[in-house]
């Protein structure tokens, strides 16, 4: 039963961040009918960046309280991710807008290498480690622990989560949004600058994705310029799970993809026999795309967003 | 001397080897409910893509209530005031009726990606204001009692009476309809006739095109013709419904 709540809760806490993740896919999913390959290298940019940062401050001897470190380096993140997630729409996915589908997913997956390598140039190829900042104190729930860190994590997805739904749902951008996703021509008539959504878009999703970044760095310790592939990957069949295109299935999605997953992690030693050890726990969200594209291709919530007729 | 409201002139759009439209030129005048008919495939809506701005013509001039729209994209043309509906109904179906109002208000809106984020006291007034603005052209073209339903759910003659609220929500001084009355009833097309005069009363100019002859001669104050591109007649109704031109494209050429 430990075990059982114990997993529980480290899914939910990977979970969030695959949620926050999985938003930026399926925001512009939802947008553009384009699946953002480089959007895992955005994450990874932002992990990279707070990390710099904070580094950096401590470098200079500047003894800030941990959270007011960590609070300026993503402050810099942010405005850098966002800045990268426009220039990524412009360059590399506005010039294909109307090319055939194959195109810009190449493109994406083109984009997602160069800013790998990109990143090595700047931090080069090894693990660099998060600051020891962070305080581990443990929280225990019913037998089960969890960190402060990670409980803030869980929070902080949440409100992020709860803010972005509602400015989908219920302002002028949001409905500008949603209507350019369900007719991009017709909102254009309507005074709807497509263009401008569309950055917008990808500006808030990229938001997003610095934050993620942020917590995959506190959460593991470290960052490495290959981080954004697997947590991509892992996000996208969150989005896909929820069913791609909607904002409430990709938070669904990623909640259960990562409890599915530490639970997984957690009993593939039992079910195995011993054959098979927890760093075997990425199979199940790779399992669970599989299962998802054979039997339910829609997602558990169809693709409210993105039905484009 | 009626004012001129829209002009254009010597219009050409090709598509690859296609003329579809070839020298047409038309000017619409202040207030004024002015028809486009023609057999299918002559250019009527191709002709209203390019006066929306969702085609960009090849050739000639377009200008609207004294600003140039020629090859203008189709947020401008909606701001300088030229708002329309589809042949086949295209509303945000995912969207409630309400909501697919109020995103017609969006260019007479100014609140930015910032105030979203804010909901500042400004931007909260201001969506007030849109839902108000947008409650009442519901009432206005008669669909107040479905304004939460998704538009998807709406029977057919709602969701042509909701197109023309969305676009009456762009505040045109041109409201252009591309075959409003298109499949139906004789009781809907009535009521649809005096919606479009009490439009015209409040001061809209008014564009239609439309199959239904007898409704067009009984609404409209000057008719142009299209046949294969080319406008062929313009005038008003009585003296373009005897234009042996019109006749022969409508009708082929009279036997002996």
């Amino acid at each position: 039963m430990d075990i059982f709540l114990q997993q529980i809760l480290n899914g939910l806490v990977l979970g969030s961040i695959y949620a926050l993740i999985a938003l930026g896919y399926t925001m512009v999913y939802g947008i553009m009918g384009l699946i953002n390959f480089a959007h895992g290298e955005v994450v990874m940019v932002g992990g990279m960046v707070t990390v710099t940062v904070v580094s950096a401050l401590l470098g200079m001897g500047i003894n800030l309280p941990a959270l007011a470190l960590i609070l300026i380096g993503v402050m810099v993140a942010i405005p850098a991710c966002m800045l990268l997630g426009f220039t990524i729409e412009r360059v590399a996915y506005r010039p294909l807008r109307n090319a055939p589908r194959l195109a810009p997913l190449i493109t994406a997956i083109g984009v997602s290498i160069v800013l790998q390598q990109l990143a090595i140039l700047v931090w080069g190829r090894n693990y660099i480690p998060f600051p020891p900042i962070l305080d581990h104190d443990v929280v225990e729930i019913f037998g089960a622990s969890i960190t402060k860190l990670q409980v803030s994590i869980v929070v902080l997805c949440f409100v992020i989560m709860t803010a972005l739904l509602v400015v989908v749902e219920k302002t002028k951008l949001g409905r500008a949004m949603r209507a350019t996703s369900q007719n991009p021509a017709v909102a254009g008539l309507m005074g709807v600058n497509v263009n401008t959504i569309i950055s917008t878009t990808f500006v808030i999703g990229s938001a997003l994705g610095a934050i993620a970044g942020l917590m995959v760095a506190t959460n593991y310790e470290q960052v490495h310029y290959y981080m954004g592939f697997m947590i991509g990957l892992k996000a996208f069949t969150a989005a896909v799970l929820g069913g791609i295109g909607n904002l409430g299935g990709a938070v669904a999605g990623g909640i259960l993809l990562g409890i599915i997953e530490s639970l997984g992690a957690g009993y593939i030693g039992d079910l195995t026999g011993g054959f098979l050890g927890s760093h075997y726990q990425d199979i199940f969200a790779f399992m669970v795309l599989i299962a998802v594209l054979i039997f339910r291709p829609s997602g558990l919530m169809g693709e409210k967003m993105a039905d484009r007729a | 001397m009626a004012e001129v409201l829209l002009k254009i002139d010597g219009i050409v759009k090709r598509f690859g080897g296609l003329v579809a439209l070839n020298q047409v030129g038309l000017t619409i005048n202040k207030g004024e409910i002015y028809g486009l008919i023609g057999p299918n495939g002559a250019g009527k809506t191709t002709l209203f893509n390019v006066l929306t701005g969702l085609y960009m013509p090849d050739e000639g001039s377009f200008t609207f209530d004294g600003t140039n729209l020629f090859r203008a994209q189709p947020h401008v043309v909606v701001g300088t005031g030229i708002a329309r509906t589809f042949q086949n109904i295209r509303l945000f179906k995912e969207m409630t009726a309400l909501e697919n109002v109020m995103v017609g208000r969006h260019i007479r809106s100014k609140a930015g990606a910032l105030g979203a984020v804010l909901r500042d006291k400004g931007t909260r007034a201001e969506e007030a204001a849109i839902r108000a603005k947008a409650q009442e052209l519901l009432a206005y073209v008669g669909i107040s009692d479905v304004a939460d339903e998704f538009a998807k759910n709406l029977s057919y003659g709602h969701q042509r009476r909701l197109e023309i609220a969305r676009a009456l929500a762009t505040e045109p001084k041109l409201l252009a309809l591309d075959e409003p009355a298109a499949g139906m009833n004789p009781r809907e097309t009535e009521e649809l006739k005096a919606l479009m005069e009490k439009i015209r009363a409040s001061g809209i100019t008014v564009l239609l095109i439309e199959h239904d002859v007898k409704l067009m001669m009984g609404l409209c104050d000057r008719i142009a013709v299209l046949d294969y591109g080319k406008k062929i007649a313009e005038g008003v109704p009585e003296v373009v419904r005897k234009d042996p031109k019109v006749i022969e494209a409508y009708l082929g050429v009279a036997h002996s």
